[in-house]
């Protein structure tokens, strides 16, 4: 796709909710068709804007969890934060056929395409819903063919909490290049293969590639969960230039 | 508690003032002289708008706001703002 810099302003737009779908107990994935959609890049975010009887409006933003490829229809998985303005409407109201403002795509920052890895292999690592853009990468990665070698290091609180978890088996199984490593913080099932504890240094040493390999890092999550990951690759050699945060705070609905 | 984020969190309304991506922006640092993209800056989102630090000398870089149909946007800590005109 065309990378232009100039985009002009960003304005709203109406979406309409074709489809809706559980991801996990607290997650849920919008497909809205967007017949002015400019197209996307993996990673970017939409703001999504609700708009009271009474005119109040409350804004959020959330990660785009569809390749471009998919465009003009675009996929948001949403995490329900029970006292949310924005994210209990999308997880429990809105309904197929329903239409949703938003503007968007937003970011050219925490972007990933084939031509940026210049032939070093990518680590993503997530915590919980920052797993969103990491997997509109994976799907990219995916839906051009690319063979650059990927590691996913994504931390759940739990088994059931895993969004994506068996597309990320499927992907897993049939992409010799790609590899999902999972860690459960809470509780795990018998027969769990993945590591049972919050990300360290330990575990970033095990999963990290080799410096000498040149790796492109994406670190998405919340922020004490990115400030941990990013210091871990930090002190092993990592350069900060190659390793893109994004943080979402308490109340950032991402 | 504040709500540290990234720069890529300013992106939004960045984009309602700039016809650009602003993420790609290079900044330059008044105080220490270092030169970040917008989206490795540290965003700090408050109520009142929002302020990029810098994240070697945590200068304000920028302060953004939308107050009543109006935008404030203060950029004292920002020696030299870059923007990439082509693709």
């Amino acid at each position: 796709m065309e990378r232009r810099t100039l985009l002009g302003r960003l304005t709203w737009q109406l979406g309409e909710v074709v489809a809706t779908g559980p991801e996990t107990p607290r997650t849920k994935s919008i497909t809205l068709a967007l017949p002015n959609w400019m197209g996307h890049r993996a990673g970017q975010h939409v703001d999504v804007r609700l708009t009271a009887e009474d005119g109040y409006q409350a804004e959020r933003s959330y990660s785009i969890a569809s390749p471009p490829e998919e465009a003009p229809r675009v996929t948001l998985t949403v995490e329900r934060l029970d006292d949310g303005e924005v994210s209990p409407y999308l997880t429990e109201e809105l309904r197929v056929g329903d239409k949703l403002e938003l503007r968007g795509p937003i970011g050219g920052y925490f972007v990933w395409e084939a031509s940026m890895s210049m032939g070093g292999p990518l680590l993503l690592v997530a915590g919980g819903s920052g797993i969103v853009p990491l997997m509109a990468m994976i799907r990219h990665r995916t839906a051009i063919g690319s063979t650059v070698p990927t590691r996913l290091l994504y931390s759940s609180r739990s088994f059931e909490d895993i969004i994506y978890r068996e597309e990320l088996t499927r992907l897993d199984e049939a992409d010799q290049m790609l590899e999902v490593v999972h860690t459960s913080t809470r509780s795990h099932p018998p027969g769990w293969t993945g590591y049972a504890r919050r990300i360290d240094t330990d575990i970033l040493r095990e999963v990290a590639w080799p410096l000498d390999q040149h790796p492109l890092t994406f670190i998405y999550g919340p922020t004490p969960f990115v400030e941990t990951a990013a210091a871990g690759l930090v002190a092993l050699g990592h350069v900060p230039a190659h390793t893109k945060t994004e943080r979402f705070g308490p109340t950032g609905e991402r | 508690m504040e709500n540290k984020l990234d720069g890529n969190a300013a992106a939004g309304i960045l984009q309602e003032i700039f016809p650009y991506e602003m993420t790609m922006a290079q900044i330059t640092c008044t105080d220490c002289g270092a030169t970040m993209a917008m989206g490795a800056t540290a965003a700090y989102m408050h109520g009142m708008g929002t302020v990029l630090r810098c994240p070697v000398s945590d200068t304000v870089l920028i302060r953004v706001a939308q107050i009543k149909g109006r935008y404030f946007l203060d950029m004292r800590g920002v020696r030299v703002l870059q923007i990439s005109a082509e693709a």
